[in-house]
């Protein structure tokens, strides 16, 4: 019995530790967001493999309710990507968290548009949301900023 | 040490000189801070949110039936504990005890109720994912009303069953169940239970998800009331001069409260909770069984039977958006507790979830100083605010009091 606290506070020690130093960030947080933070709503993915662009359910977006988000994905020819995998997450920098929900695609639209479940964002402050796509070229990812 | 001398004093004149400035400068408002404030006053609150799980939720006669239950002690094992024993409508629907009082002692607080129509996850730790879900909780608990829901089916047919018949229907015959007999009971009350066929489990389920439902239709009324803090940010709103509802302390407190204290990351909106759940490193109460937050609580809420997407829920899959999005335990979730509404706060202590904290200004002191948490890790940050600041914040906390002497009830 003690043993297994043992064993499971040594496990998280090293998460833990590193949580600790992120906290020394956190301690100075109360900044605003970067000033020069890209807003935009359409993206070239990282490795410029799609281009991705987002439209939130709701505008404003507010804090604390729950919403979807229209994805739409084409590739760098601007042909529609259908079948395309699309996982969701993302956080807030500032205070070193993630998402309050698990957001999910729950149809895929036709046409390279998919429809993703699940958003909420429980903080006013900075968010990214993270899209990790793939398709028929590859593996890429995208990251949106919000203020709220 | 001459200069240093100098510099003391010319410090000391300095922070005296500020000092004098937070106190006697008038309030204005950046465009950011104009926001959040706003954002926290009562008129930002919506409507009441549609229960689609439950539908006698907007029913009078739920209600008054519900209300009947709420005040209603044979609904407990010794005839003298009733949901308001512990959540009384002059208390704010709760006890100002550390741990409550039923049959036996809880482990945590009560909570107060104002507003919880609004909480996608109810308790501390967000076990329960809708009012009527979480009013079956406290009936089987051992320490609380000690019952079970045979027992509580067969108390509605003698004591409520024209009432009952015509929200939900005739009541089933359960001739054949025994007095006692409920999954969460112990010794020949789970016996029986597991003794009892599908049909009649479903039957006597059904029943207890109704007392539930009626239960959650008297608390939907039970809303949070206007304070002075709203009656400025009515003004603000509107442009109009805001003198003389706050005082300066409290406007420098609410000042605090929306920016350098960071206390709308996790009380915001106009309930002033985000309704997430955060460890916040409140210590652990020696003695009692550990106690994980969140971390337990979200396999709870999946696989309880009576939750949104559970066979006694009125709602469509689609309703269920919390449940089927909700975010998995992961290491941020150990010792994570849903911030409680902070409206009415400063008359109703003791405060956190098992009372661990005594007073409003040992609340602060916590923020100020957080300490690391008992298990899992604490979010918060030192603040360093100095006693005027902390003062302030405390003032402020006082502007959250209802204005209206009269109880709803
Ligand atoms: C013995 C005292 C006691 C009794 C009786 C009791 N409660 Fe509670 N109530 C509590 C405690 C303690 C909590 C917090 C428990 C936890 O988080 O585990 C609570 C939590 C709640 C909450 C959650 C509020 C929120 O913000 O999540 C609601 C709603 C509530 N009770 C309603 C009821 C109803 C309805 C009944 C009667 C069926 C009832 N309670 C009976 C003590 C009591
Ligand atoms: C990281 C999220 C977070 C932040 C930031 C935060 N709180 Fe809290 N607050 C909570 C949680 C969670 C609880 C309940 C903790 C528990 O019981 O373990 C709580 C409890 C409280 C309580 C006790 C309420 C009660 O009924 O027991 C008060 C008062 C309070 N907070 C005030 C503040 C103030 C003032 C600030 C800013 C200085 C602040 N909080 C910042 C999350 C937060
Ligand atoms: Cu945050």
């Amino acid at each position: 019995m003690s043993n297994l606290i043992t064993r499971r506070r040594l496990f998280w020690s090293v998460p833990v530790a590193l949580l600790a130093v992120g906290g020394i960030a956190v301690a100075k947080m109360m900044q605003p967001p970067p000033a020069d933070l890209d807003l935009s709503l359409a993206k070239s993915t990282d490795q410029g493999l799609y281009t991705v662009s987002v439209e939130p359910g709701l505008s404003p977006i507010s804090v604390g309710t729950m919403h979807g988000w229209v994805v739409q994905i084409s590739t760098r020819d601007s042909k529609p990507v259908d079948h395309a995998r699309i996982a969701v997450d993302g956080g807030m920098p500032q205070h070193g968290h993630g998402l309050p929900t698990e957001p999910q695609v729950s149809a895929d639209l036709g046409e390279g548009r998919y429809q993703v479940e699940g958003m909420k964002f429980n903080m006013p402050g900075w968010w990214v949301v993270n899209l990790s796509v793939d398709g028929p070229d590859g593996p890429d990812t995208v990251t949106f900023n919000l203020v709220l | 040490m001459r200069t240093s001398t100098a510099i003391l004093s010319a410090l000391a004149i300095g922070s005296a000189a500020a000092a004098y400035w937070t106190l006697t400068k008038p309030q204005t408002w950046t465009e950011e801070e104009t926001r959040l404030v706003l954002s926290l006053g009562l008129a930002s609150l919506p409507p009441l949110p549609a229960d689609p799980s439950n539908a006698v939720a907007d029913g009078p006669d739920a209600a008054s039936l519900g209300k009947a239950l709420f005040f209603d002690t044979r609904l407990s094992a010794n005839g003298t504990v009733s949901c308001g024993t512990c959540h009384l409508p002059e208390r704010q629907f709760q006890d100002d005890l550390p741990r409550a009082k039923g049959v036996g002692e809880t482990a945590r607080r009560t909570m107060p109720i104002a507003g919880t129509a609004y909480s996608p996850w109810l308790f501390w730790d967000g076990r329960k994912d809708s009012q009527w879900a979480q009013a079956l909780g406290p009936l089987e608990s051992a320490v609380e009303h000690g019952t079970d829901r045979a027992y509580i089916a067969h108390l509605i047919g003698v004591h409520y069953a024209d009432q009952y018949a015509a929200l939900f229907g005739p009541l089933p015959t359960l001739d054949a169940v025994p007095d006692h007999a409920g999954p969460n009971g112990f010794g020949t009350v789970l016996d029986d239970w597991l003794a009892l066929d599908d049909i009649q489990k479903d039957a006597i389920n059904r029943v207890f998800a109704n007392v539930g439902k009626a239960i959650a239709a008297y608390e939907r009324t039970i809303t949070p009331q206007p304070s002075r803090f709203d009656a400025y940010v009515d003004r603000l709103a509107a442009g109009e001069d805001t003198s003389g509802i706050l005082s300066g302390q409290e406007e420098d407190g609410l000042r605090l409260f929306v920016g350098k204290g960071e206390c709308t990351k996790c009380h915001n909106g106009p309930l002033m909770t985000d309704n997430f759940f955060h460890n916040t490193g409140v210590a652990a109460v020696p003695g009692l069984p550990d106690d994980v937050g969140r971390s337990l609580a979200v396999d709870q809420v999946l696989a309880d039977p009576f939750n949104c997407l559970g066979p006694y829920s009125d709602a469509e899959p689609g309703d269920c958006a919390e449940l089927k999005f909700l975010g998995k335990a992961g290491h941020e979730m150990i010792r994570a507790y849903k911030p409680p509404s902070l409206r009415g706060v400063a008359s109703r202590p003791p405060y956190m979830h098992a009372g661990q904290i005594a007073t409003l200004g040992e609340v602060l002191f916590h923020y100020n100083t957080a300490p690391a948490a008992p298990d899992g890790h604490s979010e918060l940050a030192p603040l360093n605010l100095n006693s005027a600041e902390l003062a302030a914040l405390e003032a402020f906390l006082g502007a959250l009091d209802p204005i209206a002497k009269e109880v709803q009830r």
